[in-house]
């Protein structure tokens, strides 16, 4: 498969009414503030929101830059997923706290959905995809197989990457931390067992 | 040829297997943990577009107005689409929305958020009509019922045996109590929805997150106006199914029409809310029962009023299953199912048996208080009443519950309800409850090919969920032909394939595992012939061990000398599920939890949890080991924290999103402990499956455990801290 074709946005007006839809704590409050249903009915209709010019944004990904041309709103993941044809990190929520969007960006595990492009432009960003090459493949995923830390496997690249985060940092955690360090990811499956075992035999070896 | 007698289709010595029953590594680990698997939202084909909905914020409506043409006019929307459950475009007529989420307007667009862009520009509005969502409330129900006209109240079929009242007369003890259990939500983490692409106008091409690939096209072709041959339905990896994905669904249809509309593929996965609110949920139940015993805790008689619902079906759990696993003499039993504007069920990993046993079990264990019996006798001594259907399994019960009580050291741990003392506030308590499941062989056909140079592939159009279907099959395969998993290749997820059944109700392994033990044994055969005239040995003499092919132990040929005789073309084998002497069906399988409450804040913690599960012949330990650790996992998750919370007021669904549907996280299950019962007389019986037993027991050991702690039963699952709190306070205990 090959990567998307960038497409581009249109104008970047926003408007008063607009700005309004997209807050509706100001809305109530003008509401309140001012007693004007106009305001309210106003708000209430549906928004003409104009899209932001698309702009470039250089990303560094497994330590290739990519240059895309996207709209400021577009998160990470979204241009991981679509634009760079990186499909590892999964959109599971709109906005996570799932973690199956984990990658590591300078070191440090973050949700991809919770950032965007054009945030982390200059940053080292890590997805699961630079954990492996053909056959050599990080120590986290060998011994996610080998302790059969995967069901459906929707969560588990999002979970691959933040063992090898949380080793990282805590190359010799204990189970108490290793069940707090590693909190943020959610399975349906039922694979905790099986990613815990992996995740102590990890760090029995020191993080390898 | 060799004595056609002695060729049935049958698993060889167990002591032999070199593959079979061990822990092997899932054959499509390495594909998973990298991230190179592949998934429906995951297909970017060039040109993709992006599909998002405008779903119902309204319990139960007309469309009063509805106006798409503003999101037609956002730059980079390439289509919208109307769905005709929702509003007829053409005569502008409105459907009725009959629940929160229902979907109204698919837009597809170049990205995926000016596809909500247009979303947002579309223009709607609503005509409220009354609605009823309170699943837990019959006199509500009734009382909506009288004040709109709608038909709430469905009374389902009554039934009854023996005489209640005259066991209850002469019982040591009548125990009477109410216990309900919510409706939950699938959850699946990957959303239901499909990727179409049109190959020019009459062939559709479908990725579909499902559990059915063989059993979808025609329900895309259908509608389409296509032929069944012009749509191929493929799912090389589900991320979740759970019994929610076996159709091609409304918005699948949606996908394709938009994909031809726009003359571009389109990837449409539902929303996570909408995916939680319409694209399935397991039913509730709430019941009051009156249970009657003698001083042994022998149960005499079962007296019981069941409700719940279903959504707008108006079922509930199934009435005539109640009580679960157990029968007993003297029977009442009496059912009603809400007409509720929620979300439409959908069959969710065993379904109804969790609910069932929740509602039976927690009953039962509250008998052994009343009698301040141990809960482990209880349960035993009723084994006598284990129901006529798998009577032969009581004495499996039995074993595995001296294994699981073993693992978790009840006898040293075990106190009387309430008796435990222990360390201020927080109270230790054990439960337990036992399951039962069918899991025969579904049907599946397979087409296998051993190639001249000795490779080994089969095609099937079945489906890999998690459970390891393509692991199983390489096992059998390699297994049968004296090879390794690398020498066989296993080609599945695609409706062209030879058809599988759908993968629910744990019927998948023994349709697999069967079909290729009998393709593979077949194929094997015609080799053995062939070697047999070749190198002058009997064919009966014949076997296929470490890439070789040995005459009484002695090594003949190479597989691959043996392979080149099927001449310059491959050698075909259909096979097909052969249930006679390579499956059954039935298991039960015990659980044993050992639980910490606070009754200061109300939580409940998990210390030990132990299950003992049957399943016949197993095919991969570790794949089977997980099962059950995720059927515990699951079974945590909606006894302690998983709910629907609907809204009475605004008929609503609150909680549609993954921070308040709240899931447990690696740090709150506990030390689980999985036994695998497998003694002769279960390998003997051959491969049964196991998606769904484990999942059945941990609700009601669970709560069993809680009311083991704190002596107060907590009657309604999820025991979130409020209603533990609740229940203590009501209790008088704490």
């Amino acid at each position: 498969m090959q990567d998307r074709q960038q497409t581009g946005g249109g104008g970047s007006t926003v408007s008063r009414r607009a700005f309004l839809q997209g807050s509706s704590v100001a809305v109530a409050a003008t509401a309140v503030a001012t007693g004007a249903t106009e305001v309210v009915a106003e708000a209430n209709k549906p928004a003409r929101l104009k899209s932001a010019k698309a702009q470039k944004v250089v990303l560094t990904v497994n330590g290739k830059d990519h240059t895309l041309m996207i709209e400021p709103r577009v998160t990470l993941l979204e241009a991981l997923r679509n634009d760079l044809n990186l499909t590892g990190a999964k959109e599971v929520s709109n906005v996570s706290n799932d973690g199956a969007d984990t990658v590591i960006i300078d070191g440090k595990a973050v949700y991809a959905s919770t950032r965007l492009a054009i945030e982390v432009e200059g940053k080292n960003i890590t997805t699961v995809e630079g954990l492996s090459e053909g056959k050599n493949v990080d120590e986290v995923i060998t011994a996610f197989v080998k302790h059969d830390a995967t069901q459906c496997g929707y969560c588990t690249p999002g979970f691959v990457v933040a063992v090898r985060a949380f080793l990282d940092k805590n190359p010799g955690a204990n189970l108490e931390q290793i069940h707090k360090g590693l909190g943020g990811n959610l399975c349906r499956c039922g694979t905790y067992a099986g990613v815990t075992a992996a995740a102590v035999e990890l760090c029995k070896k020191g993080g390898a | 040829m060799a004595d056609e007698t002695k060729r049935e289709f049958a698993w060889g010595p167990r002591e032999e297997n070199v593959l079979i029953g061990k822990d092997i590594q899932r054959i499509d680990g390495i594909a998973k943990a990298t991230g190179r698997a592949k998934y429906t939202a995951d297909i970017n084909t060039p040109g993709t577009l992006f599909a998002k909905l405008l779903t119902s914020n309204q319990a139960h409506a007309k469309i009063k107005m509805l106006n798409i043409e503003p999101a037609k006019a956002v730059p980079g929307v390439r289509a919208v689409y109307v769905f005709l459950t929702a509003f007829d475009v053409e005569t502008g007529e409105s459907k009725e929305i009959r629940w929160d989420g229902a979907p109204i307007v698919a837009v597809a667009a170049d990205r995926p958020e000016i596809a909500a862009d247009g979303v947002r520009a579309i223009e709607i509005e609503y005509e409220p009509l009354p609605f009823f969502v309170d699943e837990e409330d019959m006199e509500g129900a009734e009382k909506a019922q009288e004040e709109t006209g709608e038909k709430r109240i469905k009374k389902l079929p009554k039934s009854s045996k023996g005489d209640v009242e005259a066991a209850q007369s002469e019982a040591a003890v009548v125990h009477t109590g109410y216990y309900g259990i919510h409706t939950i939500s699938h959850c699946c983490l990957e959303p239901h929805g499909s990727h179409c692409e049109w190959d020019g106008e009459e062939k559709l091409n479908v990725h579909l997150s499902t559990q059915n690939v063989s059993g979808t096209p025609g329900q895309f072709a259908g509608p389409l106006g296509l032929e069944q041959s012009a749509v191929e339905v493929i799912g090389n990896y589900e991320g979740g199914g759970f019994g929610s994905k076996f159709a091609a669904d409304e918005w699948g249809l949606a996908c394709a029409v938009l994909a031809k509309e726009a003359g571009k593929p389109v990837r449409l996965m539902l929303d996570r809310a909408t995916d939680l609110k319409v694209a399935g949920t397991r039913p509730s139940g709430f019941i009051e029962i009156t249970i009657a015993a003698d001083a042994e805790g022998n149960i005499v008689s079962w007296d019981s009023n069941l409700w719940g619902s279903s959504g707008m079906g108006g079922g509930t759990v199934s009435p005539n299953q109640i009580p679960y696993v157990f029968d007993f003499p003297n029977v009442d039993r009496n059912a009603t199912g809400l007409i509720c504007n929620t979300g439409p069920n959908r069959a969710w990993r065993a379904p109804p048996h969790p609910q069932l046993c929740a509602l039976t079990q927690t009953a039962m264990d509250d008998v052994a208080a009343k009698l301040q019996m141990d809960s482990y006798d209880l349960f035993m001594n009723n084994l006598q009443h284990v129901s006529k259907a798998f009577k032969e399994r009581s004495e499996v019960y039995a074993e595995e519950m001296k294994i699981a009580a073993e693992m978790i050291d009840w006898k040293a741990k075990w106190h009387p309800h309430g008796k435990g003392g222990g360390n201020g506030a927080v109270k230790r308590g054990l439960g337990m409850a036992l399951h039962t499941w069918g899991g025969g062989a579904g049907p599946c056909t397979c087409l296998l090919k051993v190639h001249p140079d000795g490779s080994v592939e089969t095609f099937l159009g079945s489906q890999d969920l998690g459970t390891g279907t393509r692991t199983v099959i390489a096992i059998v395969m390699a297994e049968t032909f004296g090879l390794t998993l690398d020498d066989v290749k296993v080609n599945l997820g695609s409706s062209k394939y030879p058809k599988s059944g759908a993968s629910g109700g744990s019927i998948t392994v023994g349709g697999v595992s069967s079909a290729h033990r009998m393709a593979a044994q077949s194929a094997l055969w015609k080799i053995f012939d062939l070697v047999a005239a070749k190198y002058n040995v009997g064919a009966e003499t014949l076997s296929a061990k470490g890439g070789q092919i040995l005459s009484s132990g002695k090594p003949v040929c190479s597989w691959k000398q043996a392979a080149a005789l099927v001449g310059p073309m491959p050698l075909e084998i259909q096979g097909a599920t052969e249930k006679e002497g390579l499956t059954s069906s039935r298991v039960g399988g015990v659980q044993m939890v050992d639980v910490s409450v606070d009754t200061e804040t109300g939580k409940v913690s998990i210390n030990d949890f132990v299950c003992v599960q049957d399943c016949g012949l197993i095919i991969d330990e570790l794949t089977a080991r997980s099962q059950v650790y995720g059927g515990m996992i699951m079974g945590i998750s909606y006894a302690l924290t998983e709910e629907r919370i609907m809204d009475n007021k605004t008929g609503r669904y609150m909680n549609a999103d993954l921070e308040n549907y709240k899931l447990p996280r690696i740090g709150d299950i506990g030390n689980l402990q999985v036994k695998m019962y497998q003694p002769a007389s279960e390998y003997n019986r051959g491969v049964v499956g196991l998606g769904e037993p484990p999942v059945i027991s941990p609700g009601a050991a669970i709560s069993n455990a809680v009311a083991n702690a704190t002596g107060v039963r907590v009657p309604v699952l999820p025991l979130t801290p409020q209603r533990v709190l609740d229940a203590l306070q009501k209790g008088g205990a704490a």
